[in-house]
C-alpha cells in the first residue's frame, strides 16, 4: 500500500511490523514522532506492545536492553544528547549480544543548542559494537528498520544495530511511502531468535565478570560478527528485494559509478541531492557519480574499493568533523581506499546548514579542477561554509601546488 | 507471619566458592531471598559488591538467573525484563539486588521513574553503607560519623532517608529488614512478592571489611544497630506504617540498648568524639519521633472513622 509518511511514522510503521513487543523511549527532538505513533498504534489497538514512558534515555535502552534480554522484541528511539546520555548502555547492549534496534534520528549535539542536523551523534556509536545503517529517504528508513531485526536476530550475527535517518531532512518530511503488509514481513522475519533468555529456572548470568583472556576473545568475536554480518545483510536485503520489490542486496548505493571519473562519497539525504548534482555535472562534462553508504558497520569496505577502482577523485562529504584530525567518513574512506584516487575531505551542511545540489556539484566541480591542475590531492579537511572553501589544519598536507596555498591565505 | 525451618526450601542459591569477603551480608541476604522467592526469582544486579561475588565466568556464585546491568540502570533493566516475561506468560518474580549506592546515589533517578511507572518488581537496596566494592568510599547512605576512604575525618552528613523517598512515591510496599533477623527478612520478601506492583525492601548488611569488624560478627553488628534504635524494622503496606519486632518495642528509649555499643565495635567510628556521638543520639531520636508522629496520626484518623 503506497501512503505518504513522514520519516519518522515511516519507523514507528516499521516497528509495529515487525511485531516489536517493547517499546521503550524518552522524548527528544527530532525524535518524538517515532514514539508519539507508536504509543498512537498500541492505544488504538493496531499494535500489540508494552510501552514503557520511562524518565531518560539510559533508562530507554536499559529499559527497552531488559525487554530483550526477557525474550522479546525490543525498539528506542533517540538522537542526539539522548544517544551521548545512552553511550554507556549502547556498550552493554552489544558487549552482551543482545538483538535489539533503534532508530537514531541524527541531529547536532551542544553547546550551543542546535535541533537541526549533524552525524556526530549517530558516528559517535562506531565503536560500541552496533550495526549502523544510514538511509536516504523515508521508505529506506522503514525498509531498514524492519531488515534491522532480521539481520540482528541472525545467529552469525546477535548484535543490536542502529538505523539512522536525517533530523527534519527526514523526520518530518512528507514522502511517498509503500508499507508493505504484514504477511509480507512475518514472511521476511522468522520469529525472534537471541542467544541467551533471562527467565526462572535458566541458572545463568548474563554481563558477569571474565578473565582477561576471555574478555578478548569475545571482543574478537563480536568483530567477526561483524564481518559476518556483511553476507547476513546480502542475503537479506536480496530476500527483501524478491518480497518488496526493493532490494538492498549491496552496502552500498551507487549511482552513475562505473564510468564516472570522480565520486561523491557520504552518508545519508543528502547524497539524494548529490544524485541530482551528478547528472548536472555530467551535462557539464565532468563524469560524476555517487557512492553512498547505506552501512557504516560493518563497513562495506570491498563495495567501497571496487566502487572507487580507477576513479580520478573521491570527494568525501562529512555531516560532522572528528575534531583535529578530518571528517570521521573521510577517515573511514580514505584507510579503505588507502588514499589511491585522490581525496577530499569536504566538512559541511553542520547544524542543519542547507546544502543544495548546487552547492554539492560546485563542490566537485572545485575539487576536480584542483586534480586537474595539481595531479593527484590528498585534502583531509577542505571545510565548504556558505559557498566557500575553508582549508583546516594538518596545513602541511601533502598537496602540491599553489592552487590551496592561495586559498589558505 | 510464622515461617517453619523446616518448610523453607533446602535448595542452594549462593554457592560454595563465590568471590564474597568472610563474613559477607550480602551472601547471607541472598540466601534468604533464595529461600523466600524459590525458583521464580529473577535477579537484575546493578554494579557493586554483589557483581564480584558471582566470581569469574565459567563460574556463577549466585544460584539464581541474574541479569548483570550498569550502575545506573537497575531498576529500568528490571521494568523491561518485567514486562517481556509477563507479556511471555512467564511466571516469575524479577527482582533488583542493587548496593546502596546503586540505590540511592546512581541509580536513584530510574528507581523513582520505576516506582512512579508502578512497575511489578522488587527492589532491595543492599545497604552496606559505602561504595564497598571500589574500596569503601563514601555514598549517599553512609552514615554520620563513619570514615571511608572519601571521608577521612568521618561524614559529616546524615544518611539519606531512602525508605522514606520511595514510600513518598505511593507505592504498595516498602519495607526495611536487616540480615540480623532473616525471618523477618523473608517474611517480608514473601508478602512482597505476593503484591502486584512496586515493592521496596531495604537490607541493612553490616560489611566486616568496611565497617572495619571481625567478620565473626556481621549478624550480631546487624541485630545492635536494630537494638539500638540505628536501624529500624518497619513497614509500610499501603501507606500504613507497621513496625515490625524487635523494634515495635523500642519507641520507648530506655528500652533501646546504648548506641555506643554498635559503634565500639566497628573502625569505621573509632575517631568519635563525645560530640559525635551525641549527633548520633539526636539523628536516632529525630528517626524514632518521624516514626511516632506517623503512628500517631494514624491512631487518629483510625478514632475518626470510629
Ligand atoms: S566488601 Fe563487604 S559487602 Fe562487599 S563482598 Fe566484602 S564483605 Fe561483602
Amino acid at each position: 500500500m503506497v501512503t505518504s509518511l513522514r520519516g519518522n511514522e515511516a519507523v514507528a510503521y516499521a516497528a509495529k511490523l515487525a511485531r516489536v513487543e517493547v517499546v521503550a523511549a524518552y522524548p527528544i527532538t527530532p525524535q518524538t514522532i517515532i514514539v508519539e505513533k507508536i504509543d498512537e498504534l498500541i492505544s488504538s489497538g493496531e499494535m500489540d506492545a508494552d510501552f514503557i514512558d520511562v524518565e531518560s534515555e539510559h533508562s530507554a535502552l536499559a529499559a527497552a536492553y531488559g525487554a530483550a534480554a526477557g525474550g522479546v522484541r525490543a525498539f528506542t528511539a533517540t538522537s542526539s544528547h539522548g544517544l551521548a546520555y545512552m553511550y554507556e548502555m549502547l556498550w552493554w547492549t552489544a558487549g552482551s549480544r543482545i538483538p535489539l534496534v533503534m532508530a537514531v534520528v541524527t541531529r547536532a549535539i551542544g553547546p550551543p543548542w542546535n535541533i537541526h542536523v549533524e552525524h556526530a551523534d549517530i558516528m559517535s556509536t562506531r565503536d560500541t559494537g552496533w550495526l549502523i545503517s544510514m538511509a536516504e529517504n523515508n521508505q529506506e528508513a522503514l525498509d531498514l528498520t524492519i531488515m534491522m531485526f532480521r539481520v540482528t536476530e541472525d545467529p552469525r550475527v546477535y548484535l543490536p544495530g542502529i538505523v539512522g535517518l536525517d533530523g527534519f531532512i527526514l523526520s518530518h518530511t512528507v514522502e511517498p511511502v509503500e508499507l508493505p503488509d504484514q504477511e509480507t514481513v512475518d514472511e521476511f522475519l522468522p520469529p525472534r531468535r537471541q542467544p541467551y533468555v533471562i527467565q526462572p529456572r535458566e541458572k545463568i548470568a548474563m554481563g558477569n565478570l571474565v578473565p582477561d583472556e576471555y574478555f578478548e576473545e569475545l571482543r574478537m568475536d563480536m568483530h567477526r560478527s561483524m564481518a559476518r554480518a556483511r553476507e547476513v545483510i546480502r542475503e537479506a536485503g536480496r530476500e527483501y528485494g524478491k518480497l518488496t520489490g526493493r532490494s538492498y542486496e549491496s552496502l552500498i548505493d551507487c549511482y552513475r559509478c562505473s564510468d564516472a571519473d570522480v565520486l561523491v562519497a557520504g552518508i545519508g539525504s543528502w547524497m539524494g541531492d548529490a544524485k541530482i548534482a551528478a547528472d548536472m555535472l555530467r551535462e557539464k562534462g565532468i563524469r560524476a557519480g555517487v557512492l553512498r553508504l547505506r552501512w557504516i558497520r560493518p563497513f562495506p569496505w570491498e563495495e567501497v574499493r571496487e566502487a572507487a577502482i580507477g576513479k580520478k577523485l573521491v570527494a568525501v562529504m562529512d555531516r560532522s568533523i572528528s575534531f583535529g584530525h578530518a571528517g570521521p567518513l573521510f577517515l573511514e574512506l580514505s584507510s579503505a581506499l588507502e588514499a589511491r584516487p585522490s581525496m577530499v575531505g569536504v566538512p559541511a551542511g553542520i547544524g542543519g546548514v542547507d546544502i543544495s545540489y548546487e552547492d554539492i556539484a560546485s563542490i566537485v566541480e572545485h575539487a576536480y579542477s584542483l586534480v586537474e591542475e595539481e595531479g593527484r590531492v590528498y585534502i583531509p579537511a577542505y571545510w565548504y561554509h556558505l559557498g566557500k572553501f575553508h582549508p583546516m589544519p594538518p596545513l602541511e598536507h601533502p598537496v602540491r601546488g599553489e592552487k590551496l596555498r592561495e586559498a589558505r591565505r | 507471619m510464622a515461617i517453619n525451618i523446616r518448610k523453607l526450601p533446602k535448595e542452594k542459591y549462593v554457592m560454595p566458592g563465590n568471590a564474597a569477603c568472610p563474613g559477607c551480608p550480602e551472601t547471607m541476604g541472598f540466601r534468604y531471598l533464595g529461600m523466600a522467592l524459590g525458583d521464580k526469582a529473577v535477579v537484575v544486579i546493578p554494579a557493586g559488591c554483589s557483581s564480584v561475588i558471582q566470581g569469574m565466568w565459567p563460574r556463577q556464585g549466585w544460584g539464581l538467573p541474574v541479569l548483570n546491568i550498569v550502575f545506573a540502570a537497575g531498576a529500568s533493566a528490571a521494568s523491561g525484563l518485567a514486562r517481556a516475561l509477563r507479556r511471555r506468560g512467564v511466571d516469575a518474580q524479577v527482582v533488583v539486588w542493587a548496593g546502596d549506592g546503586g540505590t540511592a546515589d546512581i541509580g536513584l533517578q530510574a528507581l523513582s521513574a520505576a516506582a512512579e511507572r508502578g512497575e511489578d518488581i522488587i527492589y532491595i537496596c543492599v545497604d552496606n553503607e559505602a561504595y564497598m566494592n571500589t574500596g569503601i568510599q563514601r555514598s549517599g547512605l553512609t552514615p554520620y560519623g563513619a570514615w571511608t576512604t572519601t571521608t577521612h575525618r568521618g561524614k559529616k552528613e546524615f544518611k539519606k532517608p531512602m525508605p522514606q523517598i520511595v514510600a513518598a512515591h505511593r507505592v504498595p510496599y516498602v519495607a526495611t529488614a536487616s540480615v540480623g533477623y532473616p525471618w523477618d527478612f523473608i517474611a517480608k520478601l514473601r508478602k512482597a512478592a505476593s503484591i502486584r506492583g512496586f515493592k521496596y525492601i531495604h537490607l541493612h548488611a553490616p560489611c566486616p571489611v568496611g565497617w572495619r569488624f571481625d567478620s565473626s560478627l556481621t549478624a550480631r553488628i546487624a541485630q545492635l544497630a536494630v537494638e539500638t534504635g540505628m536501624w529500624i524494622l518497619y513497614e509500610y503496606e499501603n501507606g500504613r506504617l507497621r513496625l515490625n519486632p524487635p523494634s515495635n518495642r523500642l519507641l520507648d528509649p530506655s528500652k533501646r540498648k546504648p548506641v555506643e555499643e554498635y559503634l565500639k565495635l566497628q573502625g569505621r567510628f573509632r575517631h568519635l568524639t563525645e560530640e559525635d556521638i551525641k549527633k548520633i543520639y539526636e539523628e536516632i531520636e529525630a528517626n524514632w519521633r518521624e516514626i511516632r508522629a506517623m503512628l500517631k496520626l494514624q491512631e487518629l484518623e483510625e478514632q475518626d472513622k470510629l
